[in-house]
């Protein structure tokens, strides 16, 4: 199947109309040295037949809808409502609003959720997304650095370590400067910065899950005139003082907790908020409520001069295709909760984490790393080999116990927990928990 | 005058539910939590009741155009037909956790395995990343790879420059600053195909990369495209080939075998996967075996019949992205090549180019004018007759149901119509957008007036961008807050 509507005679008629006999002769441009190589791919199959193929391989996966495991991406519910209206044709199979009389749909629901972003941070202004949580803080760092013309950066080890890893590379591109500074005791230390720094990177709650007190170091950077991003999970925020108002100038963040599934990884969307002054600094689209001819109320792209397609060489990003259909899944998630449900989501979330915790650590051996007070994900020190535990846990039929990298210590483990666990499933977690380290 | 349209928020009271979660458990947020640490006010997002948020975005959809509802021949985006099967397909694993143990997704490792296969045959390349999260994010990665490459072999600080023809997508220099690099315009000879004596004159030691997309921007195919990488490779330069509109020559050339040496796929144009309004996307790069080693972290590989993340790549850039990518786009991806097979993939290419070239010719019989008049693949460039601007003829299509080709764009043709029709439409859907564009162009010259204040009938008329430029409003505020 191949979804082309070309009938024999279609082929025919439009080939004559060219002055063609055959289908070669539209590539009578290319050489002939490479012309019409042999594909060697599997024979063609009918929807049913790739359904059923799909299907199989599906089945060679253990789904993870009761997972325990972290690292900001979480089994989340998510209202029916959501992918019945995501799935919408004219949602879905639309370009970038490149023509706003036809898009106002596309939008609006941007320029709403920029709202919402700017609520969740307490910042000024959001862009329309960007691609995952990652993205979002390597754009964020390269913002911060034309900012303020400087190339150093001081990236905190409670940042996700894939998250830096991104960052490294972007950062590596254009020749600054990136220093990492330990975690001691779970927490980022107290520190003074230089007048080369740029940009001062902290996340919390941070990986390990810690809420961390991001007081001294937004001083600390600002003493040295360099900009502050925050990286924050979006839920945290429906319970915590957020980015904006502890005084950082850039959030940035990933958007699997709003109404997306975890898709193995993505695809979700990544947030980035600034403060005002830095608005004309920001990468990628920016929607802005303008008015029509008609004196009527509508919405643009706006400050395209900041862009790859006008700016070229010039540009802030090569960014182009973001994220858009995912952030609006966000949007539809957060307007469906309201204020209270988002929270009573989060508190949840943060109950269940809490619970958990509490009777792993009565395990023999176990230990937590995370100092208090954590949000909804926590580290511990497991007695044995995380991998293997994850791997009885699998046998078990249960996820758990991400491994989490060598750089912040031996055996261990990530965890999670969320408002899709009952108590049941925690229960059935810390006893299959006790056996596998017994 | 219409009434404007309600933002969510607008449509907000106090109190109102969308969703009752289950009730949470009773617990002390200060004392879990910090005090200190808690938000003083919630954030103020909508109270609306679910109907009110299904109606709300319903009937904003209602006020969108896309692929599903109108012909959208959007140069070099490939606006083709987004199966549903692919939907449905992605649904199935939806549920999966990125750090679940790998023996547990095997079957998700083994669509991403498969892909990357599938997508180094189509292309010719030796090896395949799917972590890049869009076209641009693949461009980069690309360029990273070339980055890496020169400077293993002691050429990095030497090769300080990229050549980009000026037909090129705007992407392609931005992403060559953002690697670090200074960028060359390579000009366009009369013929729209690169220059190749201007080019062989930029080529030197300084030389790192080409970016070129073939066929190029104006639809045509670079027709001295073996001997320009000749010159290229001669003087070690790295060939990169921008994959958006590989959809003109699928099954017929790969980039591989003109001798490219590392290209980005748009797997949301070419393969079919929804452009959502922009995105999500998906961005693969394939390299040549040269290039391999420095592909991001990780690969997915084959060991014992075992599907594994490879992160043993000393060489690599690094990673370009958290987890493995847009694994849902590839789904997608997968599905499509499965459905669509060798021989489809190559029709679906005729098609397409049948198509452009068919909408070249009618266009050209109704007054338009063809800049390049020859043989195009998947597009083409037109401009409007009699002195008629690029913009109005686009406003002009809205009202009769159109939307739109890329306009003014690329920038080395005055009042460019980028128009690519893509092989999912019909004959019949071009005649009727011919006869639409035909009268346009018609009572656009007759009607100066007419045409310079189109649209009449879409949700909103012309909007004032300068406006929103000048002071840019970007979220909504309630009535008397700054």
């Amino acid at each position: 199947m191949d979804f082309t509507p070309h009938t024999p005679d279609d082929v025919r008629a439009m080939l004559e109309a060219l002055g063609m006999q055959e289908l070669r002769e539209l590539f009578a441009d290319l050489p002939d040295a490479i012309l019409e190589p042999e594909l060697n791919l599997p024979a063609p199959l009918s929807e049913q037949e790739v359904l059923e193929h799909v299907s199989e391989l599906a089945a060679k996966n253990a789904p993870a809808g009761k997972a325990f495991l972290g690292g900001g991406q979480r089994p989340h519910f998510i209202p029916s409502i959501i992918p019945a209206l995501v799935q919408r044709g004219e949602f879905l199979t639309a370009y970038t609003p490149y023509q706003p009389e036809v898009s106002q749909g596309v939008l609006q629901a941007v320029f709403e959720y920029q709202t919402m972003i700017a609520e969740l941070t307490a910042l000024d202004a959001s862009n329309a997304s960007l691609y995952d949580g990652a993205a979002a803080l390597a754009e964020g760092v390269l913002l911060a650095l034309r900012q303020t013309r400087r190339m150093g950066v001081v990236v905190s080890q409670g940042v996700h370590p894939e998250y830096r890893q991104v960052l490294a590379t972007y950062l590596h591109a254009v020749g600054a400067e990136l220093r990492t500074v330990n975690l001691q005791d779970g927490l980022t230390p107290e520190m003074e910065f230089g007048d080369e720094i740029g940009a001062v990177v902290l996340q919390s709650p941070n990986f390990l899950g810690a809420i961390e007190n991001p007081a001294p170091w937004i001083e600390a950077a600002h003493a040295a005139r360099a900009l502050v991003v925050y990286v924050a999970d979006p839920l945290s925020l429906a319970l915590l003082k957020p980015p904006g108002r502890w005084g950082a100038d850039i959030a940035v963040g990933d958007g699997q907790p709003l109404g997306n599934p975890m898709n193995f990884g993505g695809p979700q969307f990544g947030y980035i908020a600034v403060r005002e002054k830095l608005v004309r600094q920001l990468p990628g689209r920016l929607v802005s409520q303008t008015h029509d001819v008609d004196g009527r109320r509508g919405y643009v792209l706006a400050l395209a001069a900041r862009e790859q397609h006008i700016r070229r060489a010039k540009a802030k990003s090569n960014i182009t295709t973001n994220a858009q259909l995912t952030a609006l899944m966000g949007a539809m998630h957060l307007a469906t909760l309201g204020p209270d449900g988002f929270a009573e989501v989060a508190k949840a979330s943060v109950a269940r984490a809490h619970a958990l915790a509490a009777e792993l650590i009565r395990l023999p051996g176990v230990e937590l790393v995370t100092p208090e007070p954590f949000f909804n994900e926590f580290a511990l020190r497991l007695p044995r080999p995380v991998q293997s535990v994850r791997a009885l846990l699998a046998e078990r039929g249960l996820h758990a116990a991400a491994p989490v990298s060598q750089e912040y210590g031996e055996n261990i483990a990530l965890f999670a927990a969320t408002e899709r666990h009952g108590d049941s499933d925690l229960h059935e977690l810390v006893q299959a928990m006790g056996e596998v380290l017994s | 005058m219409k009434r404007d349209f309600p933002v969510l928020f607008e449509r907000s009271r106090a109190g109102r539910r969308g969703t009752l979660p289950p009730a949470p458990p009773e617990v002390d947020l200060a004392s879990l939590l910090g005090g200190d640490n808690l938000r003083e006010a919630p954030p103020r997002l909508p109270e609306v009741d679910e109907l009110t948020v299904v109606r709300h975005y319903t009937n904003l959809s209602r006020r969108q155009v896309g692929v599903d509802t109108n012909f959208y021949p959007l140069g070099s985006c490939t606006m083709k037909y987004n199966p549903r099967v692919n939907e449905a397909a992605s649904a199935l694993f939806a549920e999966l956790h990125p750090y679940q143990d790998p023996d547990t997704a095997q079957g998700a490792l083994q669509i991403m395995y498969e892909l990357q296969g599938y997508l180094a045959e189509i292309t010719g390349m030796d090896a395949v990343t799917l972590q890049p999260a869009a076209g641009a994010h693949g461009e980069l990665t690309g360029m990273l790879l070339i980055r890496a490459y020169h400077e293993s072999r002691g050429e990095g600080e030497q090769r300080r420059v990229v050549l980009v023809p000026d037909s090129a997508h705007g992407s392609n220099p931005a992403t060559a600053s953002m690697a670090g690099y200074e960028v060359q315009e390579v000009p366009s000879g009369p013929d729209g195909e690169v220059d190749l004596d201007a080019l062989r004159a930029a080529l030197g030691p300084q030389v790192a990369a080409i970016m070129l997309t073939n066929p190029n921007t104006l639809g045509l195919f670079e027709r001295k495209i073996l001997e320009l990488i000749d010159a290229a490779h001669d003087q070690g330069v790295q060939l990169y080939y921008d994959g958006a509109n590989l959809n003109a020559i699928m099954g017929w050339a790969r980039p591989g075998d003109m001798g490219f040496d590392v290209i980005h796929l748009n797997l949301h144009k070419t393969f079919s996967t929804p452009h959502g309004g922009g995105g999500p996307g998906s961005g693969p790069v394939g390299a040549k075996a040269h290039l391999a080693p420095f592909l991001p972290l990780p690969l997915v590989k084959r060991e014992d019949g075992r599907y594994l993340l490879d992160y043993d790549r000393p060489q690599s850039i690094g990673r370009m992205r958290s987890f493995y990518g847009n694994f849902g786009v590839m789904v997608r991806a997968y599905v499509y090549i499965r459905m669509l097979g060798a021989e489809g993939l190559k029709k679906a290419s005729a098609m397409a180019v049948l198509n452009a070239n068919y909408l070249r010719k009618k266009l050209a019989e109704v007054g338009y004018r063809i800049p390049y008049d020859r043989l195009c693949k998947h597009e083409f460039i037109a401009q409007p007759p009699g002195g008629l601007k690029a913009l109005d003829v686009a406003k002009a299509l809205l009202d009769y149901g159109y939307h739109p080709p890329t306009i003014y764009f690329p920038l080395i043709v005055k009042e460019a119509m980028m128009i690519e029709p893509t092989e999912t439409e019909s004959q019949e859907t071009l005649d009727e957008y011919v006869s639409a564009m035909a009268e346009i162009a018609r009572r656009g010259l007759e009607d100066p007036e007419w045409i310079a204040h189109t649209p009449y009938h879409t949700p909103v008329r012309r909007l004032d961008e300068v406006a929103a430029n000048r002071k840019p409003v970007l979220r909504w505020r309630p009535e008397g807050e700054d």
